[in-house]
């Protein structure tokens, strides 16, 4: 059913719809509402849920860790300095193999306290371990909520859901909900084979040697490569339901295009509307969302972009000290597969926004530019 | 992409990174930033009532209590008529009046 | 697409019109973005808040710098903020005044409306005079000007995104519509 929702209820009921049994949860600006939605969702009885109040997010996670390790599913949201006072504990979820599912709105990292988007925060926790969204519309966050509980638990990796502050959580829009019996023949129970149960008793998190640490290195690896295949296929599976599907990247007329937008999150979304104006003014230019960003699309990528001849990176965070850090995984993709160059665009850093027309002014000056550029700083006031 | 930068209390323009010290930090006092503009509700102490308890005083959010000869004075540049201290007189001695009417 | 800015200041409920408003159009059958301007609300500072609705989804992200239309629900801002910004020639701007739409002096590229939407609220018990929930009054008058949606989508768009209320709300965006 449509019904008009903010970004952040989208999540909430994402949530919802999956049937979590036990969220935990500490509020913080942006990410207040989904806590406050899902309380309600909950006190309503729409959700049978267990809601712990935490006094930190370091706890949040913590008590999402305790609820998925005995087999339950587990939600939690939050957002910037509240993400990096989880960060122990994601590396923990990660390698204790637990399928939590969690929402991040993206907001700057303090102080210049900016509680505008900004990736920084999410990006942060690029290597723990976590399979990694960008959602760019309020239909991608319930969804993504959704098919992630469903890729999480085949592969056992936590996903980390992220979205853009006030673009996306405070934006309202059209969403489809769709009907809980859908949903529930998509996701069926969560029911682990390794699970805290008292009728059969195992220790978990234990000392671990270098004789056998490695060895669950390699398996979290193969467990995100198995994931590239399994987000397709549940994304097939979820089409089938609801008509949409949702790949690791979406590409936007880049089968012809000269150049090449690559992007994430609601930048992405105003590239497309970018993209078809600079079509009419006869401009071939294509956009490349990348929706995952862990695990990382490499072959999606190399496919997408092989017929263009200059890439244009949009960057809204940055790694202080090198440059744009989609522009430099980007870069190690094509190293060694290809020569096509690549230009890194920062833009929207701390919220500020983005707009078609400096969409179309990255456009005209890549076409121009001869050289390729590692970080070109949109807009900075200088 | 351009937003407007503002003018601190002395007029020095702030139009990039080389007028900002390095970390967010002001230039100096906030108290250029005169927040009247803000204010729809006006509040206005009755001074016959007001028993000199500077409770409005501690709970006003900018610097627009003063305590002048030892009773609570409104400085209007500052005050943004959120009516706080209204709401926390303990004689309501302080009165609210509609703004541009 | 049409896209509407709206004026208020923190507390009026500027953020409110426009969800009440994409929430009515909603109704109608459109689709919808509204969305606060990302400033720190403060009560009583000058915030705006925005709408667009079109036939198809709408993908654009940023805000608003062209309105086809502006409403400003508190008329001490036109002092205070430059309401016409952007503003497309030909476009309409809605104040809630008492007064009439020549004591405004904005320039003769716009229409200029007005509507006392205080007084709407306050004679259906909508806040005070102090501090009056006008943004259903000013909905109500809008769609009146521009027809880009039903009134019944508008009692609709009430029924759902406001909390309490409901039947005053309801009132008030007729009455407002019925007296512009
Ligand atoms: S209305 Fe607010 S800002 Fe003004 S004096 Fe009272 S507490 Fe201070
Ligand atoms: S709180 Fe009321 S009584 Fe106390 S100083 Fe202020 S105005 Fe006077």
């Amino acid at each position: 059913m449509k019904k008009t929702m903010i970004g952040n209820h989208a999540a909430s009921w994402g949530a919802q719809l999956s049937r979590v049994q036990v969220i935990a949860a500490y509020p913080i600006t942006p990410q207040t509402l989904i806590v406050e939605k899902l309380s309600e969702i909950v006190a309503d009885g729409e959700l049978d849920a267990k809601f712990i109040k935490v006094e930190s997010e370091h706890s949040a996670m913590s008590a999402c860790i305790g609820a998925s390790a005995t087999g339950a599913r587990a939600y939690t949201a939050t957002s910037a300095q509240g993400l990096a006072l989880m960060h122990e504990m994601l590396h923990w979820a990660a390698l204790a193999r637990l399928p939590i599912v969690m929402t991040n709105v993206n907001r700057a990292m303090a102080p210049g306290w900016s509680i505008w988007a900004d990736q920084n925060d999410s990006l942060s926790q690029r290597d723990t371990g976590m399979m990694h969204i960008f959602a760019s519309s309020s239909q991608d966050i319930l969804d993504s909520t959704i098919i992630s509980y469903k890729v999480s638990e085949q592969v056992l990796l936590p996903t980390l859901i992220s979205f853009d502050a006030f673009f996306l959580s405070h934006t309202m829009e059209v969403v489809d909900m769709p009907p809980i019996t859908d949903v529930d023949k998509f996701l069926p129970p969560y029911n682990p084979e390794y699970k805290l149960d008292v009728n059969n008793p195992r220790s978990f998190g234990a000392l671990t040697s270098e004789e056998h640490y490695y060895e669950f290195r390699y398996k979290m690896q193969n467990a995100m490569d198995d994931a590239v295949g399994l987000i397709k296929k549940e994304g097939r599976e979820f089409e089938k339901l609801t008509g949409r599907y949702y790949d690791l990247v979406h590409s936007y007329k880049c089968e012809d295009a000269d150049l090449i937008f690559v992007t994430s999150g609601t930048i992405a979304e105003t590239t497309n509307v970018a993209v078809d104006e600079l079509r009419k003014d006869g401009k071939k230019v294509g956009n490349l969302k990348i929706r995952v960003i862990r695990p990382y699309p490499k072959q999606d990528i190399l496919k997408a972009v092989k017929n263009c001849s200059k890439i244009a990176v949009i960057d809204r965070n940055i790694s202080c000290g090198y440059h744009g850090i989609f522009a430099q995984e980007l870069k190690g993709a094509l190293y060694n597969e290809s020569d096509i160059p690549v230009w890194g665009y920062l833009a929207g850093i701390g919220g500020r926004d983005v707009k078609v027309d400096d969409i179309k002014e990255i456009a005209d000056e890549t076409f121009k530019s001869k050289k390729p550029v590692d970080m070109i700083m949109k807009g900075v006031k200088i | 992409m351009l937003i407007k930068f503002r003018t601190d209390k002395k007029g020095v323009k702030i139009s990039g990174a080389k007028d900002m010290p390095p970390m967010p930090a002001s230039l100096g006092l906030m108290n250029w930033n005169k927040t009247s503009s803000w204010r729809n509700l006006k509040p206005i102490i009755d001074y016959e009532k007001c028993i000199d308890c500077f409770i409005c005083w501690k709970f006003c959010p900018e610097p627009a209590i003063k305590i002048v000869d030892e009773r609570p004075v409104i400085d209007y540049d500052f005050c943004k008529g959120c009516m706080l201290c209204a709401e926390e007189c303990p004689k309501d001695a302080i009165a609210t009046e509609v703004e541009g009417k | 697409m049409i896209e509407i800015r709206m004026h208020g200041r923190g507390g009026q409920g500027a953020v409110k019109a426009s969800f009440v408003l994409a929430e009515a159009a909603f109704q109608g059958g459109k689709y919808v973005q509204a969305f606060p301007r990302f400033g720190v609300e403060r009560r009583g500072a000058p915030v705006e808040a925005f709408t667009r609705i079109d036939d198809k989804p709408v993908q654009i992200r940023s805000q608003i710098y062209y309105p086809d239309a502006v409403i400003v629900l508190d008329q001490t801002l036109i002092e205070v903020v430059d309401v016409t910004k952007g503003l497309k020639k030909g476009g309409c701007i809605l104040i809630n005044s008492d007064k009439k739409p020549k004591k405004y002096d904005l320039g003769n590229e716009y229409n200029i409306y007005t509507i006392d939407a205080t007084k709407i609220a306050v004679e259906n018990n909508l806040g005070s005079r102090a501090a009056p929930i006008v943004n259903t009054a000013i909905v109500g008058a809008f769609v009146k000007i521009t027809g880009i949606v039903k009134l019944d989508d508008v009692k609709k768009g009430i029924e759902n995104s406001i909390p309490r209320n409901k039947e005053e709300n309801k009132k008030a965006a007729t009455q407002a519509f019925n007296s512009i």
